[in-house]
């Protein structure tokens, strides 16, 4: 049951396979540059006296390539995947959906040129300049065509609750980016936001905020609502508790913004209402977590043997951590010693890596198996050490950031009794750097256990026709 | 209508919404639907195996 034999024919696997691979190809590069800025924190050289080497290009072709790339990769292969089989009909628009692989390919190609070139627009998030913002327009488009409408041509009378996080995501993401991408353009290489001032910046952490909300939440929690039961074998804990989380998390997300923007010259009262809905937004959040995790009660067993589960869960018990994690930070008092430290970049590797990269792994290696016609991944014991490497290099990450970010926060606002700042800005730099070196650590396991899952996914790619039986027919 | 009537007014209905929606999945009607949504992940499944059982005597 846990081992899904492909139906053959009756699936467009191809467009799957393709964004599939690439997946684990972009989440390698993606995270190896992002190892590298780490490295340069701590040994400033590594940028070679090199402009398109410097820390503050790599940066932005760090997150573009692990969200946009890796991310986004895998929300296509899965998002293709599910509809079509909890739909059971085979994709609608084989030709778009083509397009839209080559399209979003030569998208992330054409960030890789642009961002170390120092083309960019300056907006977190969503550095890319006009030409390439429309292109994306026209790529997501045909994204949202090919998945509505293979929803429309369904032979199930029900939308699988997967279903309805995956189009909250392609639809939000589609309004975010129009919005926020609006730009005068000067040049073919550099435009100007339509919007100012506090404007402007609302309209950012509105977009790059609900990124997080819609793309690396929504979309990954439409991930687990199809793999998490499958791998476990079992119905979702409570289909109601699905419909209620998702309808009070997607109408939260979106007013959740303003918490970027703490103690800024945004408005007061906008801050206050940021901070409230981002703590309700705590309860719609572990929803969608307990809902995952209770899945496996009756099955905790099978997370002894199988680690393609363990990578699941334990991606659930990160989601709920930064969940937590973010609710909290979101509070003015807290945010008055969290901002602009470490602290916020441990939170959000603790998302990106514990939540979004494990649950994306974990789908990945029930995925694969299935889409090239084998029972499992060619070594599951390679997927258990990718497991520990994953989990270890993520705990090494949060922790070390944790620590320095709180000192950071500690030593910034501390002042002397006649009012003067205790420390220097640099003085903080310094106190940080063994935690940078435990960071950088914790990044080349993660990075080690990709290149395992390349490795893996190679083999079983190669593998040939019934050698890698699932373990219940290897039994029979 | 004044800014905090409008204001306690949508509370209302945001309110009512969520309780409505609530309700709605909640209701005894709606059970046996959502367990058949639940499993559809399998269903496809044992279509397929069902093909696979009557070809091949197992």
């Amino acid at each position: 049951m846990t081992h899904s034999q492909p139906t053959g024919a009756d699936y467009n696997y191809t467009v799957v396979r393709q964004f599939a691979l690439t997946t684990v190809l972009w989440g390698i590069v993606g995270m190896s540059i992002g190892v590298l800025i780490a490295a340069q924190l701590i040994w400033p050289q590594l940028n070679f006296e090199t402009p398109w080497l410097t820390y503050s290009r790599l940066r932005p072709l760090h997150t573009n390539a692990v969200i946009f790339a890796f991310g986004t990769s895998a929300l296509f292969a899965t998002s293709y995947y599910v509809v079509q089989r909890t739909c059971q009909t085979r994709l609608f628009a084989p030709k778009l959906a083509a397009f839209s692989f080559w399209g979003w390919q030569a998208i992330i190609l054409s960030a890789v040129f642009t961002l170390p070139l120092g083309i960019t627009s300056g907006k977190e998030y969503a550095e890319l300049e006009w030409p390439i913002d429309i292109a994306i327009t026209i790529v997501w488009i045909s994204y949202a065509i090919v998945f509505f409408g293979t929803i429309v041509k369904r032979t199930t009378s029900h939308i699988y609750v997967a279903n309805w996080f995956f189009g909250a995501f392609i639809i939000t993401v589609a309004v975010l980016h129009i919005v926020n991408s609006m730009a005068v353009p000067v040049s073919l290489f550099k435009s100007y936001s339509l919007y100012a001032g506090a404007v402007d910046a609302m309209v950012q952490w509105w977009y790059g905020h609900n990124a997080v909300g819609f793309l690396l939440t929504a979309g990954f929690l439409g991930m687990m609502y199809y793999f998490v039961p499958k791998q476990a074998g079992r119905p979702v804990y409570s289909y109601r508790l699905s419909i209620v989380h998702f309808w009070a998390l997607i109408a939260l997300y979106i007013w959740a913004g303003p918490h970027h923007l703490h103690y800024t010259a945004l408005p007061d009262w906008t801050q206050s209402l940021g901070m409230v809905m981002s703590l309700i937004l705590f309860a719609p959040s572990w929803g969608g977590m307990i809902n995952g995790i209770m899945t496996l009660s009756g099955a905790w067993h099978k997370l002894r043997t199988d680690p393609v589960l363990r990578f699941l869960v334990v991606s659930l018990s990160f989601y709920g951590m930064s969940t937590f994690e973010g609710p909290m930070m979101a509070i003015k008092t807290v945010n008055a010693l969290s901002h602009y430290t470490d602290w916020t970049v441990g939170h959000v590797h603790s998302g990106a890596l514990g939540w979004v990269a494990m649950v994306s792994i974990g789908s990945l290696y029930h995925l694969i198996p299935v889409l090239y016609g084998h029972g499992r991944m060619y070594s599951t014991s390679l997927v258990n050490i990718h497991f520990w490497l994953a989990t270890i290099g993520t705990v090494l990450y949060i922790v070390s950031m944790w620590i320095s970010g709180v000192m950071q926060g500690l030593m910034w606002s501390a002042v002397n009794s006649d009012g003067t700042l205790t420390y220097s800005f640099v003085e903080s730099l310094e106190a940080s750097y063994p935690f940078y070196i435990v960071r950088f650590i914790g990044g080349c396991f993660f990075v080690t256990g990709m290149l395992l899952m390349a490795y893996n996914v190679f083999r079983t790619v190669k593998a040939p026709k019934d050698s890698l039986p699932s373990l219940s027919e290897a039994q029979a | 209508m004044d800014y905090g009537t409008f204001q306690g007014i949508s509370t209302l209905v945001v309110m009512i919404t969520f309780v409505g929606i609530f309700a709605w999945a909640y209701s005894k009607r709606r059970k046996k639907q959502f367990d058949e949504a639940a499993n559809l992940i399998f269903s496809d499944e044992e279509i397929a195996n069902q093909a696979k059982d009557s070809g091949e005597h197992k």
